[in-house]
């Protein structure tokens, strides 16, 4: 089965070459991080028909965009995309409703599936119709924004940035949004961004790339975990993982998380949350610690059967990260290297993780 | 004592003609201009500082100058002139068409500098924002670039209309004094004055002066916004 | 003119009777635009024998006119009329008296084409031409004797719409040149040259048919004290240059010469 998106784009410029080959998945939010000048931006605009490339190819979901090799070309406008832009980009000269109306009119009536009030109530904007662009925060003109460019039906949504023009505050504000706007969209979303925080609270597929060149593509949880990657190696390394509501425990106030394809559960202190409903955790590498034998008298809540994996250097070699498999769950410990040789640790060994802290993202 | 303001019948047919000129003028300088503002101000084309140096031409040629050529031009022995005649049309010299292309020459800069700059202003984000919902080439250009240069295209429309009323170089180069065709109120006034007859002179030019300063204070008028809350 | 104030009249008399003055002068003239070329012509012969020297300011009459109302440091004005001299005469312009012909303006119809004036001007009555060049009679006088000769001939509502006028006689005679009026009432003067027409065909309208061009000069207040100034005046009414003024195609007023 061939894969719902295919990329494939060539391009030079004074000082900048692009040259890449991607697959993608149809669904969920794919991210594009790399350093700045690594291509982000253009790979997102020419995906858009915004930039010419000097060779092109782009399938999504069965339909070909552009093929230079048959100097096929959609224009912009005819591509079913929805494009969020770094700085708000609202027509100054309409409303907040004339902005949101634009890509909605020009919709055939059988076209418009959407509700555009109840978009409006999940981002927050229903009170703001009435006003001018001018007379919005940053924050509030972002979330037009996204609400605009949904209110097209895209068949695909294109996120450049779209928190980095915010102060902490906004970006805080706006991501339970995003993280919103993601349960409830059946599109795939290509989000572009190089903040941490958002890819691993918003992100199901991460490509990197790197002076215009794809790095690595893959599932998040993949790519945390691939030693070989710098991702994995950083101070920040973990895992994400999306996990379901068990059950909660009112007297200790835990919640019961069951995480990955083996049914592991985790206990985690956090207040109640409905029973079935979906979360993503994170688990970082150095909140992981790796015992021989299971301690039942220690603090740690959550101790779990692991298999040992590869190991690798830490950042500047001081420390060691370990790759560990738990009934299928991928985890990553961050240990002294007298540790990995003081216990022994070879690839295969069976240990148990204890793990101190989990995250819960949104 | 005589009236204040003495018009007579020919002068009030050369303020009439006056302002059928520069309306026809202004209009076809709109139609011309918006494309070529465009052009200008998006396009990565090397050509473009010559073609805004073109543009900018009857700004500092002497209005004489451009009459004079043009009169070479549209005349039978001019490109311009042999092109016409071929088409069935005559010579342009001495026609109402003749001073309208003239003015328009004359009045180009005026016209589509302003838009230059409006559209310039507006850079390309709205029409990138506009294409990504679905809006096609033209849609776009009447949904988004249009509206937002609007002080723009207003600013060009008075200046090419304020600016053609006043020319006089270039009509008096190829126009030929002909009542009801090309006796332009600048010429009327000319003449008045170079046969002495200074009432008719001043009358004249109060109405010119008049309707100048209403012209420009209408533009100026619209473009300032009051400082302050109160 | 100030350094020769210096110096009583007496010196500036005796100065003046032999050939080759101690102290030469400016003397500022205003002309009318059809006359400078004679105008520098003369000048130049003037200077040769007198050593006084011509600063001519050419221009449209009705322009000269305003000019000297306001102050232009003119000396002596050459007239494309009479009425002109006529009138700044009667404001207390000018030095009583000095008002004279100095030239008399004759009209001529004329194509750059060779053979397409003939000699009695029958080309008017025919439909071969679109546009007939004139000067705007109410501002030129080669304008309005154009349309006197039209009145005369009993053509002037045949050739109305055919009608184009120029500023001044130089404009209307640029149109025929350029092509664009086939032909044209023009100053002689313009196609003319030592006795015959310069180029293309031409009809030297007969003086019946219009009232005569007379060119008035006149001294000015500003000249009234300029030595140069009379010298001048005295020159134009002179041998030498009658001379002149027939060569470019002018009449003389025998009153004058």
């Amino acid at each position: 089965m061939s894969p719902p998106i295919e990329l494939r784009a060539g391009l030079v410029r004074p000082g900048f070459s692009l040259d890449v080959n991607l697959s993608l998945p149809g669904a969920g939010v794919i991210a594009i991080s790399g350093p700045s000048g690594s291509g982000k931006t253009t790979l997102l605009r020419w995906l858009a028909g915004l930039e010419p490339a000097d060779t092109g190819f782009i399938r999504v979901n069965g339909a070909t965009w552009e093929d230079t090799a048959s100097r096929t070309c959609t224009p912009t406008h005819r591509r079913p995309i929805g494009y969020v832009f770094q700085e708000p980009s609202l027509f100054p000269h309409l409303t907040v409703a004339g902005n949101l109306a634009y890509g909605w009119r020009r919709l055939l009536p059988r076209q418009r599936t959407l509700s555009q009030a109840a978009l409006c109530r999940t981002l927050g904007i229903d009170h703001l119709l009435a006003r001018r662009p001018d007379g919005l925060s940053g924050g509030e003109r972002q979330r037009v924004g996204f609400a605009r460019a949904l209110l097209r039906e895209p068949r695909l949504l294109l996120m450049d940035e779209p928190l980095a023009a915010l102060d902490t505050e906004r970006k805080a504000e706006i991501l339970p949004y995003l993280e919103r706007l993601r349960e409830d969209l059946a599109i795939p979303v290509i989000y572009v961004s190089h903040a941490a925080e958002e890819i691993t609270r918003l992100a199901d597929h991460l490509v990197l790339l790197d002076q215009g060149r794809v790095t690595a593509s893959g599932p998040l949880n993949d790519l945390l975990t691939q030693l070989d990657l710098p991702l994995a190696r950083s101070l920040d390394a973990g895992v994400v993982m999306e996990g379901q509501v068990t059950g909660y425990d009112t007297q200790w106030k835990l919640l019961h998380l069951s995480v990955g394809k083996g049914g592991v559960t985790l206990r985690v202190p956090h207040h109640e949350r409905p029973v079935g409903s979906r979360l993503r955790v994170r688990v970082l590498a150095r909140d992981v610690s790796l015992s021989l034998d299971a301690h039942s008298h220690s603090s740690i809540l959550n101790r779990l059967p692991v298999v040992v994996g590869e190991q690798a250097g830490g950042e500047g070699l001081v420390d060691a990260i370990v790759a560990l498999d738990c009934k299928g769950m991928p985890l990553l410990a961050r240990l002294s290297r007298y540790s990995v040789a003081h216990l022994g640790l070879q690839p295969g060994m069976q240990a148990w993780a204890q793990i101190k802290g989990v995250a819960v993202l949104g | 004592m005589p009236p204040l303001i003495d018009l007579s019948p020919s002068d009030l047919a050369a303020l009439w003609l006056t302002l059928k000129l520069a309306s026809v003028t202004t209009l076809l300088l709109l139609l011309v201009g918006v494309p070529m503002a465009w052009w200008l101000a998006f396009t990565r084309s090397r050509w473009r500082s010559v073609a805004s140096a073109v543009v900018a031409l009857p700004l500092v040629l002497p209005p004489t100058v451009i009459g004079f050529y043009l009169l070479l031009l549209m005349g039978p022995h001019g490109w311009v002139g042999q092109f016409t005649t071929w088409l069935g049309l005559g010579t342009l010299v001495f026609t109402f068409a003749g001073l309208v292309v003239g003015s328009a020459l004359y009045s180009l800069p005026f016209v589509v500098q302003p838009l230059q700059n409006a559209f310039q202003a507006m850079g390309q984000r709205p029409l990138e924002a506009a294409a990504t919902l679905g809006a096609s080439p033209m849609d776009r250009f009447f949904t988004v670039a249009l509206p937002l240069a609007k002080p723009g295209l207003l600013t060009a429309t008075v200046l090419g209309f304020a600016h053609t009323v006043g020319e006089f170089g270039v009509v008096l180069m190829i126009g030929g004094n002909i009542p009801d065709k090309t006796r332009v109120v600048s010429v009327q006034l000319f003449d008045h004055v170079e046969a002495m007859a200074y009432p008719q002179a001043h009358g004249l030019a109060a109405v010119m002066v008049v309707f100048s300063f209403a012209v420009l204070w209408l533009l100026y008028r619209k473009r300032t916004e009051p400082l302050g809350g109160c | 003119m100030p350094f020769a104030r210096l110096f009583p009249l007496s010196l500036l008399s005796l100065a003046s009777l032999l050939s080759a003055p101690v102290f030469a002068d400016d003397v500022q003239v205003a002309v009318a635009a059809n006359f400078t070329a004679p105008l520098q012509a003369i000048a130049a012969a003037f200077e040769q024998d007198t050593g006084h020297h011509v600063v001519a300011s050419p221009g449209a009459t009705g322009q000269l006119y305003a000019q000297i109302n306001n102050g232009a440091p003119y000396e002596v004005f050459l007239s494309a009329d009479d009425t002109t001299p006529a009138k700044l005469e009667s404001e207390g312009a000018t030095v009583k008296g000095s008002r004279f012909t100095y030239a008399i303006g004759t009209l001529a119809l004329w194509s750059p084409k060779d053979g397409y004036v003939d000699d009695k001007g029958q080309v008017l009555k025919g439909d071969t031409y679109q546009h007939l060049a004139i000067a705007n009679p109410k501002t030129a006088p080669y304008g309005l004797a154009a349309t006197q000769v039209l009145d005369h001939l009993k053509l002037t509502q045949a050739t109305q719409s055919k009608r184009v006028e120029g500023q001044n006689i130089t404009q209307a005679f640029q149109f025929v040149q350029t092509g664009n009026a086939e032909l044209g009432f023009v100053a002689l003067s313009q196609v003319y040259k030592d006795g015959k027409i310069t180029s293309g065909s031409a009809w030297q309208v007969p003086q019946a048919l219009y009232d005569p061009i007379r060119q008035d000069a006149v001294v000015l207040n500003k000249g009234k004290d300029n030595a140069a100034a009379k010298a001048f005046v005295e020159y134009l009414r002179g041998a030498k240059a009658a001379q002149v003024i027939r060569s470019y195609g002018y009449a003389l007023d025998a009153a004058t010469h």
